[in-house]
């Protein structure tokens, strides 16, 4: 490092610097992204059918629960709206934390040799993939939402609690964590390539357990104990559970506080721990390929 | 007209060869294996989880815990079936169209949609089967009933009737590459279409599920694929209703008519096939 004395004109310039080329990096992502929407809207319209059965499904559920009548049954606090509306939710969320193709992207660049690029390029490697995440991702939103605002629109019965004035700045706060999380958790994990050159079954492992245990299946509280405990703890549940549960009212007061405090705190210690292996790995790395 | 023994000698090489390149790159097997053992497991915890809360999927179907089970291993069986036997076929086969290699296929002296749904067996989808398989006695001896010979004999023929169901579905709608160049979003929909048989058909109830049923009943007859045979031996009503009886008639009729209209589709799929690159 320099010891040239504090100027504030040459920090200006670096720091002005430094976000002209992550906007250079997001729209050069984003026009990449444009270019395959092709019937992009039609596949997410579809990817809301398996909630049709689920509906279904629970409602039948809902129908034979004993000791209960009426629309006011629970299953674990749930009512049949709210679990629907729970499935809706999670489909929400998932698209802010899910990462399709991070974790092997880097690891084949690390295999492949892509990655020596960002050792000679004065980008960071984390930086210049989270701002591709975040074109990819504002693509997707931006067309993927008139397939959600439909959805959303037909099944706004569903709906009985939506959340007002704070409560929606905490959703939105719990989903761009959400997104954070995701982002940084399987980054670390793609990391891990430099030891281990293929993560393929690494991530298999970890997508079966967030599918299961980030509540992506089902609401986290129907588990039993001890494993409700077990996933309370780990950070999964925060890509999808969390942030519905918060949309929903089920966390509120101080609990609301608390988990998202909690939720910051595992997006910096995955934050942290990207850093650490990707320095770490660049110590290790032999250069493969051309 | 090549007699059905060359084509059962065939098809034996078929699975064969399949098996030898599986046990080649075992590592990958075994994991193939496993992953797809993994996703049953967690589909099955989570209806464990179900029926923690509730005692019956809706009220009066007869649906219990166990009769539910015997679904699922019903319904394992049959979707392991097709993955093993179709599945990588029906993907294939979009990607003959495109690269051109279809025209080897035309001109080997044995019936084309024959090699192209059969040519490779997917060995690792067999584990679960066999989950489905012992899932499936499980329930039975969880329910105290010991089916006669003839039901075992129906359920049979009704799984075969299924597996023939998913495959016409399955080859129609890879058949359309021909025309399409591409069509990955059609082959997803086969899969979320599937996913509708999933359950009992009662689930489908009310102002939308009637409509919803009859549809994927009578028109695309995906939930009689799993349905009419888990009926017979999971026996949710007893005794069993003249409606069952009719459904199950229908299946037959459903069958046959599935297979013609795949075989017309293919064969209308091979006349406008092009060829490509060369």
């Amino acid at each position: 490092m320099s010891t040239v004395p504090f100027d504030i004109n040459t920090f200006s310039r670096r720091i002005l610097g430094r976000c002209r080329l992550w906007g250079t990096i997001l729209r050069i992502s984003i026009q990449e992204r444009i270019v395959y929407r092709g019937d992009f809207m039609l596949g997410t319209l579809m990817r809301f059918l398996p909630i049709v059965t689920q509906m279904f499904l629970w409602a039948a559920v809902f129908a034979a629960v004993p000791g209960n009548s009426g629309g006011e049954t629970r299953i674990v606090g749930y009512r049949y709206q709210d679990m629907v509306a729970y499935y809706l939710l999670t489909m929400l969320s998932r698209a802010f934390s899910s990462m399709p193709g991070l974790a092997s992207g880097i690891t084949r660049e690390i295999r492949e040799g892509g990655i020596k690029k960002f050792l000679i390029q004065p980008i960071g490697l984390l930086e210049f993939l989270f701002f591709y995440r975040v074109a990819h991702k504002l693509v997707y939103y931006s067309i993927a939402a008139v397939p959600f605002a439909i959805v959303f629109y037909l099944c706004r019965g569903f709906f009985l609690h939506t959340p007002h004035g704070w409560e929606w700045a905490a959703y939105v706060a719990s989903l761009i964590m959400a997104f954070l999380l995701g982002f940084f958790l399987e980054a670390t994990i793609g990391l891990l390539g430099f030891w281990f050159l293929e993560v393929s079954s690494l991530l298999f492992i970890y997508m079966l357990l967030s599918f299961f245990f980030s509540g992506h299946m089902f609401p986290i509280d129907m588990l039993p104990q001890p494993f409700y405990t077990i996933v309370r703890m780990i950070p999964l549940q925060y890509l999808a559970y969390f942030p519905s549960a918060v949309f929903l009212g089920k966390v509120r007061g101080e609990e609301l506080v608390m988990g998202l405090l909690i939720q910051a705190a595992w997006v910096v210690t995955f934050m942290v721990l990207a850093k650490l292996t990707l320095q770490r790995g660049l110590k290790r790395y032999s250069g493969f390929g051309g | 007209m090549i007699p059905l023994r060359q084509y059962l000698l065939v098809f034996g090489t078929f699975a064969r060869n399949s098996l030898i390149r599986d046990m080649t790159f075992r590592a990958n097997f075994i994991i193939e294996f496993l992953s797809s053992l993994s996703w049953v497991f967690m589909n099955l915890g989570f209806y464990i989880l179900i029926f923690r809360y509730t005692p019956s999927l809706g009220v009066g179907t007869g649906w219990g815990k166990y009769e539910f089970f015997a679904f699922t291993g019903t319904g394992l069986m049959i979707n392991s079936l097709a993955a093993m036997l179709f599945m990588t076929n029906a993907d294939n086969f979009g990607n003959f169209v495109r690269q051109g290699n279809l025209d080897f296929l035309l001109l080997k002296p044995i019936d084309t949609q024959f090699i192209v749904s059969l040519q490779r067996i997917e060995w690792s989808s067999s584990g679960n089967f066999l989950v489905g398989l012992l899932l499936l006695l499980y329930s039975l001896r969880q329910m105290n009933y010991v089916p006669s010979a003839i039901t075992t004999a129906l359920y049979i023929v009704y799984i075969i009737c299924g597996l023939l169901i998913l495959y016409s579905l399955m080859f129609m709608m890879a058949s359309t590459s021909v025309w399409l160049g591409r069509n990955e979003t059609l082959f997803d929909f086969w899969f979320y279409i599937v996913n509708f048989a999933r359950y009992p058909m009662e689930i489908y109830e009310g102002r939308f599920g009637r409509p919803f049923r009859w549809f994927f009943t009578f028109i695309i007859p995906v939930l009689v694929a799993v349905n009419v045979p888990a009926r017979f031996i999971a026996r949710p009503l007893k005794p069993q209703t003249a409606q069952d009886w009719a459904l199950a008639g229908f299946t037959i009729v459903a069958t046959v008519a599935m297979l013609v209209l795949c075989r017309l589709v293919f064969l209308a799929a091979l006349r406008s096939y092009r060829s490509a690159s060369s």
